[in-house]
This record gives C-alpha cells, sequence and structure tokens, in this order.
C-alpha cells in the first residue's frame, strides 16, 4: 500500500470539478428524463412552462399494441434497429474484423499496412465526410458502385431507395470495423507463437487450430468486443446523415425515431419515454459488459 | 515442398488484403479527384482538367469558412484544453489521495458515458443547455463535448500520474510545498505527453463531433465545419457537390494528420478504442 500524498479532502477538491461535469451531463441527465418522459412537457406553450404529470401514458402510447408495428412508430423502429445491430455489429464489424486479424496475424508488410491503415482512417474520419462519400458511392446514375455493376453486365438499383437497410448495414460495416480488428490483432499478438508451433508438430489441420486455440483464447475478447460494438452501434446517428431516417421510415433507427420525436418535433414527452427505453436497453448491454469482465478468466493463460 | 506450401498461402493472403483494401478504398475514391474537377458530378472521373476553382467557391463561403477557421476551432479548442485540465486535476487526485475501488469507480463512469449518450441524452442535456440560456452558444456546445469525454480521459491520465514517482513529490513536501504547488510544478509538466495525447484525442472527438452542435446551435454563423458541411448536401436538397468537394478535403486533412502524428510520436494503440 503506498502512502497518500494528498489527503481525502484535498484529493477530492482536484477531482470535483470533473464531477460537477459528470453529474451535470451524465448523472443529471439519466435521473431528469425518467420525470420528464412521465409529462406532457412541449417546448413553447403552457406545457413547457408547467408540465403535467401523466403517469405512464407516454410509454402507453409507445406500446399501443394497435400501431406497435406501423411505419414511424417504436415497435418498427426496435425491429430496424436489430436488424442494424445484428447485420452490420455483430456479423460486419465483428466478421470482418476477427477475418482481417487472422489473415495477418504474425504477418508484416505493405499490403498488411495498408488495410489498416484504410481501415483506421475510413474510422476517424468526419461523420458528415464519410456520409456524403456513401452518398455520392450509391448514387444510382453517377455513383461509383453503380458505375462498377454496369461495366460487369449486372443491375443498377437505386440503393438507398430499394435497399436502404441493407445499405446503412454495409456503410456501418465499413466505417466501423477498424475496432475490432485492433481488438483482435492485439488480441491475437498475445497469444505465444509455440502453441501454433506445437500444434503444427503434431500436425493439426488448420480448422483444428482455429478451432482448439485460437477461438478459445480469444473468447474473452470476442465477448468484449461484441458487447461494446453492440452498445456503439444501436446508438449511433450517423445513418441519419445518409438517410435522414428515410424513405418511409424504413432506416429510422430508435436514435432516429428518439430524434425525430423528442428534438425535431419536440414531443419532449413521449421523445423522453422513448429515450428512457434506450437508455435501459444501454444499461443492461453495460451491466452484461461489467459481469463479463469480473468473470473473466487470467488474461494470459499460465502454462 | 514446405516452402512453396508457405508461399502459396502469402499470395492467397495478399490476393485477400487487397481486396479488402479495395473495398475500403471504392466509397472514398470520389474524393481524389473531384475536388480538383472543374466539371464535378456524384461520379468518379480523372479531371480533363485539374483546378482548383472548388476551393475558391469553399473560400467564398462565409458559412463554410466561419464554420471551419473560426467556429470548429472555438469547439474544438475549448472542448481540448478544457477536457485536458480538468481531467489532469481529477487523475491527479484520484491517483494521489488512494481513493478506494477507483478501479472499478472510472471503468463504471466510461460504461455510464456510453449509457447516456446519443441522442438519448441529447433531450434532457437540450433542456439543461436551455434553460441556463446557453442553447446557440459555444461555450454550451464545449461544456457538453467535455462532460461526455472526461470519464475516458481521466482514465488515461491517470495512467501518466501514476507513472510519475512519488518521491520527486515527497521531496517537494518537505521544502514545504502545498498540493496546489506540488501539482503545478511537478506532475503537470511531467505529464504534459499524456495530456498532449488526450487533448488531441478530444480534439479530434469535438471536431468530427455531429449531434451536439446540430442540436444545440441555431445561427449558420455559429455551426462549426460538421453542421455546416451537413447543410451543403442536406439528402432533403440539391447538395452543392463544387462547395463539397473541396469543403470536405480542407475539413478532413486536419484530423486525419493529427491523428496519424499523435499516433506515429506516441502511439494511441488502444485509446483510439474509446473514440466516441
Amino acid at each position: 500500500m503506498q502512502r497518500s500524498i494528498l489527503s481525502r479532502r484535498i484529493s477530492v477538491l482536484f477531482a470535483s470539478p470533473a464531477f460537477i461535469f459528470i453529474a451535470l451531463f451524465l448523472i443529471y441527465p439519466f435521473v431528469s428524463i425518467i420525470f420528464i418522459s412521465m409529462t406532457n412537457r412541449t417546448l413553447v406553450g403552457a406545457t413547457a412552462q408547467n408540465p403535467d404529470f401523466v403517469g405512464l401514458d407516454n410509454y402507453i402510447r409507445l406500446f399501443e399494441p394497435s400501431r406497435w408495428m406501423n411505419r414511424g412508430e417504436m415497435g418498427f423502429s426496435l425491429y430496424i434497429t436489430v436488424q442494424f445491430v445484428i447485420g452490420s455489429a455483430l456479423i460486419g464489424q465483428a466478421g470482418l474484423g476477427l477475418l482481417i486479424a487472422t489473415l495477418f496475424q504474425r504477418r508484416k508488410g505493405f499490403i498488411r499496412e495498408l488495410v489498416f491503415s484504410l481501415a483506421v482512417a475510413v474510422w476517424i474520419a468526419p461523420d458528415v465526410v464519410v456520409a456524403f462519400a456513401w452518398f455520392a458511392f450509391l448514387d444510382p446514375f453517377d455513383g461509383t458502385l453503380n458505375a462498377i455493376l454496369g461495366a460487369l453486365g449486372l443491375g443498377q438499383p437505386d440503393w438507398l431507395l430499394k435497399y436502404p437497410l441493407l445499405s446503412i448495414i454495409f456503410f456501418n460495416t465499413w466505417r466501423g470495423t477498424a475496432f475490432s480488428m485492433l481488438l483482435f490483432s492485439s488480441a491475437l499478438s498475445s497469444i505465444p507463437p509455440s502453441y501454433m508451433e506445437t500444434a503444427d508438430v503434431v500436425g493439426a489441420s488448420t480448422l483444428q487450430k482455429l478451432r482448439d486455440i485460437l477461438l478459445p483464447l480469444l473468447r474473452p475478447y470476442i465477448a468484449t468486443d461484441l458487447i461494446l460494438i453492440t452498445l456503439w452501434t444501436f446508438n449511433t446517428f450517423t445513418p441519419f446523415l445518409l438517410t435522414g431516417g428515410g424513405p418511409a421510415y424504413r432506416t429510422e433507427l430508435l436514435s432516429i425515431y428518439t430524434y425525430r420525436t423528442g428534438l425535431q418535433f419536440f414531443e419532449i414527452g413521449k421523445g423522453s419515454a422513448i429515450a428512457v427505453i434506450v437508455m435501459l436497453i444501454n444499461l443492461v448491454l453495460a451491466s452484461v459488459y461489467l459481469i463479463s469482465l469480473r468473470s473473466r478468466p487470467l488474461e494470459q493463460p499460465s502454462d | 515442398m514446405k516452402k512453396r506450401k508457405l508461399t502459396l498461402t502469402q499470395i492467397l493472403v495478399g490476393i485477400v488484403g487487397v481486396i479488402i483494401a479495395i473495398l475500403f478504398t471504392l466509397p472514398m475514391l470520389w474524393f481524389v479527384f473531384a475536388p480538383f474537377n472543374s466539371s464535378v458530378s456524384l461520379s468518379v472521373a480523372i479531371p480533363e482538367r485539374f483546378t482548383l476553382e472548388n476551393f475558391v467557391v469553399a473560400f467564398s463561403s462565409e458559412v463554410a469558412m466561419r464554420g471551419l477557421l473560426v467556429n470548429s476551432v472555438i469547439i474544438g479548442g475549448g472542448t481540448m484544453v478544457g477536457t485536458a485540465i480538468i481531467a489532469a486535476m481529477a487523475a491527479y487526485g484520484i491517483s494521489r489521495g488512494n481513493l478506494p475501488g477507483r478501479q472499478i469507480f472510472t471503468t463504471v463512469l466510461i460504461l455510464f458515458s456510453s449509457v447516456v449518450t446519443g441522442t438519448a441524452s441529447m433531450i434532457p442535456i437540450f433542456l439543461l443547455i436551455f434553460s441556463l440560456g446557453l442553447i446557440d452558444t459555444h461555450l454550451g456546445v464545449i461544456l457538453v463535448m467535455i462532460g461526455g469525454l472526461l470519464p475516458a480521459a481521466i482514465f488515461i491520465v491517470i495512467d501518466f500520474v501514476d507513472g510519475v514517482p512519488r518521491s520527486y513529490e515527497e521531496a517537494a513536501m518537505i521544502s514545504g510545498a502545498g498540493p496546489l504547488t506540488l501539482f503545478r510544478d511537478i506532475t503537470f509538466p511531467l505529464i504534459r505527453p499524456g495530456l498532449m495525447v488526450v487533448g488531441i484525442w478530444a480534439l479530434v472527438n469535438a471536431w468530427g463531433s455531429f449531434l451536439t452542435p446540430f442540436i444545440l446551435l441555431r445561427d449558420p454563423l455559429k455551426v462549426p465545419a460538421s453542421v455546416a458541411f451537413y447543410v451543403f448536401y442536406d439528402p432533403e436538397g440539391t447538395p452543392n457537390i463544387k462547395l463539397v468537394a473541396a469543403y470536405a478535403v480542407l475539413y478532413t486533412i486536419p484530423v486525419v494528420l493529427l491523428y496519424l502524428l499523435v499516433n506515429w510520436r506516441y502511439g494511441f494503440s488502444f485509446f483510439g478504442g474509446i473514440k466516441r
């Protein structure tokens, strides 16, 4: 145990500006929105100053069975979001990230550097720029994608109109793969080379090596990766910049539905109820992550 | 026999790698040529005549230039400085006070910043900023950005503070230095590389962020480059393609260069993972 340089009081004093920020912009929003979601608050008018308490009315309206799965309603939006998370995060980003990481495991060279740099570059580029890039890329007449498909003699659909959800799934896979790639790549480099060499000596096939050595050792990292990218993909607003949630609500993710209800049309009470549900789902995902961290076995297998 | 098998694998890896590289490049290819093309459209084409005319269009738009050179700089700079200083103080207090349970505390904070995030958090934050009278001010945007970035920033800076030997401070204490002097004259200068990393990480985040300024700012002359850029190509309207092409380059290059610089000098290694 190290001695303290600062007394408890002084150390709290040093941390207090940060605590004030965290209280104001993380904890207060979380608590206040639960109350706001039980009112009929609006931005202007009589209910802006003195909103009425309406109990669970906003929630009941969201879950109204006759409308729940209609376009532009809660259930439909949730259904879109689930497809988006499964397609772009769990299959797209994690799958492609794992592929790239294993492909270049313990390899060096120009192609590896190229792939890693490109993936990281499109990951850190600003949202609006990558969204416009895809807007141009998918343009039915002039876009690069249809130009290539045309040259190959294939169909040239209007992607954002005919396959909007598929388009944002590919967009988000492309955009976010770098994280999984970097995570798996650093995980793979922590596996001692002797494991693979031993497997080679006893004549294990590639499939056996993958199943019996790599996957078991990678499992905790895969769990970490899947939970974090699910959490981030679930909350991303960037597809809005590509499709605006349309056409006809077909790409209206929960984040966009929340925005439209609460911040564009200022139905603050109802929007807050959606936001509370979103945050509760986030809280469950974050708790799963914490539990998986605690039950994780030792990172470096001792042999 | 053994050697041939190895080269075959290498060729296969090379082919798959090149295909992946092409797939990553294709959507961005447009930005390579369009900024310099005098007759620009949405198609990828090598310009018949290279020109800087599109940049002239961008430079002569007041919204575009104020966004980039004034508003984005104020918001990015304010977020960078604020995050670095407040995180440094907090990290110092947490590290040197031996507060119990700090590992779990910082982890929970980071996760909580992933829970209260996105459009869901923007409703209460909008109302808070509204009631503080900070709607349509840069200060409002900066405060919200700092609040969201602090948990991860503190987490990173704590490691740097822990790396400073305590004997320096103990020696200074003997000669009567108080806590503020210890922080200002000993620890702060020694963790400067760490603060650089965190500051630039915060700057890159603020520079690229769209949602917060989009919601909190109204005046077109106050919006940063991200929001200005969106106004020029709003999917509902007809994009101003000449402007968009050149503006994207001016807007993107600084952050990518900064990121690469820090990555090369200090190695972001995994800090990049907490990009928001």
